[in-house]
């Protein structure tokens, strides 16, 4: 028998945690590394092309549009490793305490702001 | 794909405005979805005005309120009041919670009162939990034991083994953690979904059962356990202050050790 009753409000409805924010934060941060990566990829083949491709980048990612993307990338990469590192003590069985989950998420989050500054300082001015 | 918006006979319309009567001046404005299956109109939200200075703390006391002395026809389940039975659960200021457990009095603004979500409405505030129920069935929430006949005797447990259960036995099975659980709201048909995954632990780590084994290869599924992404809103929403993640996440960890 088809059931034509109708169904209760979800998403529209349920108020966000921290603890969801971060899940779904994760999720789709995880999707924009992917496409990252594939970008990392086309990019180490474009230098193999020589030094007038490579000049090429080099104004792209100069502008202000690429300072914004490397930035962002950092950030992403840099939560996506904090919240892994999290899944990563739940997966060992720690840390599932709604006090502590939270207390790593915060530290997760904020944490995600320093490594970016450090990623991007660091590439910056090293490398 | 999940589908993230309400289908077409579900959106939900604006409904009746009941205005307080009483001349009463601490008003509280509280919003309840309501369906009706015998109008075969869409959903609404009502808004009743109600008279705080003659009411008691409790959410479940607002809706006797308006069901006692403004409209009737309100429908919810609840049956113990106590916070022991499980009925009263619905979708409370955005959190799943029990009715009678939950106090109005820490909530801010109005009052928004909507069924458990995602499931099918059969009335009002009533959900059709079915699945859950055929779910809860399927993991055998029974002890099993190899004794037959004349062998059986009295199965000990040391207080050390009991205590293995302390966190898990409590459970009433009110289905508010499966249903704020967005993996259990687009995966409910093969996600077991947290309560159910909360009751199979507690059999699994039953030191009295002769079938651990068995019931962990049968949950060790891609969709059945490993749906859980540990996000965490069953814990926090359990009413009980039980913890289903961490019970999923020793189930995890029993089948990656083991």
């Amino acid at each position: 028998m088809e059931n034509n009753n109708p169904l209760s409000p979800h998403l529209q409805i349920y108020k966000w945690q921290i603890s969801s924010l971060l899940s779904i934060t994760h999720r789709i941060v995880g999707v924009i590394n992917f496409f990252a990566i594939v970008l990392i990829c086309i990019w180490a083949i474009m230098l193999v092309f020589g030094e007038n491709s490579y000049s090429i980048l080099n104004t792209i990612l100069d502008s202000v549009f690429g300072k914004f993307l490397t930035i962002s990338l950092c950030w992403t990469f840099s939560f996506h490793i904090l919240n892994e590192l999290r899944h990563l003590i739940w997966d060992a069985g720690y840390g599932f305490d709604l006090k502590i989950s939270k207390i790593t998420g915060i530290i997760a989050f904020i944490g995600s702001f320093v490594l970016t500054i450090l990623f991007y300082t660091l590439g910056r001015n090293f490398f | 794909m999940a589908q993230f918006s309400l289908p077409q006979n579900s959106k939900i319309e604006v409904g009746k405005y009941y205005k307080d009567k009483t001349n009463s001046k601490n008003l509280k404005k509280v919003n309840v979805y309501r369906w009706d299956p015998s109008t075969g109109k869409n959903p609404r939200v009502d808004t009743f005005e109600v008279d705080m200075d003659n009411c008691g703390p409790k959410v479940l006391d607002i809706l006797f309120k308006i069901k006692n002395e403004i409209d009737p026809s309100l429908t919810f389940r609840r049956s113990c009041a106590h916070g022991v039975c499980g009925s009263c659960a619905m979708n409370i200021d955005g959190i799943n919670s029990l009715a009678c457990i939950k106090s109005h009095t820490d909530i801010k603004g109005d009052l928004n009162i909507y069924p458990l979500p995602h499931l099918k409405v059969v009335k009002d505030l009533i959900g059709d939990l079915t699945t859950l129920y055929k779910q809860y069935e399927s993991i055998q929430p029974w002890l099993k034991v190899d004794q037959t006949g004349k062998e059986k005797s009295e199965l000990k447990q040391s207080q050390k083994d009991r205590e293995k259960l302390d966190g898990y036995y409590e459970c009433i099975l009110c289905a508010c953690c499966s249903t704020s659980c967005p993996s259990y709201w687009w995966n409910g048909d093969k996600y077991l979904g947290p309560a159910v995954l909360l009751q199979a632990y507690r059999w699994i780590n039953d030191s009295r059962d002769g079938d651990k084994k068995e019931r962990l290869r049968k949950v060790a599924d891609e969709l059945k356990l490993y749906r859980c992404h540990t996000i965490m809103n069953c814990t926090n929403s359990c009413p009980k202050g039980l913890n289903p993640a961490k019970a999923i996440g020793s189930i995890k960890k029993m089948l990656a050790t083991s």
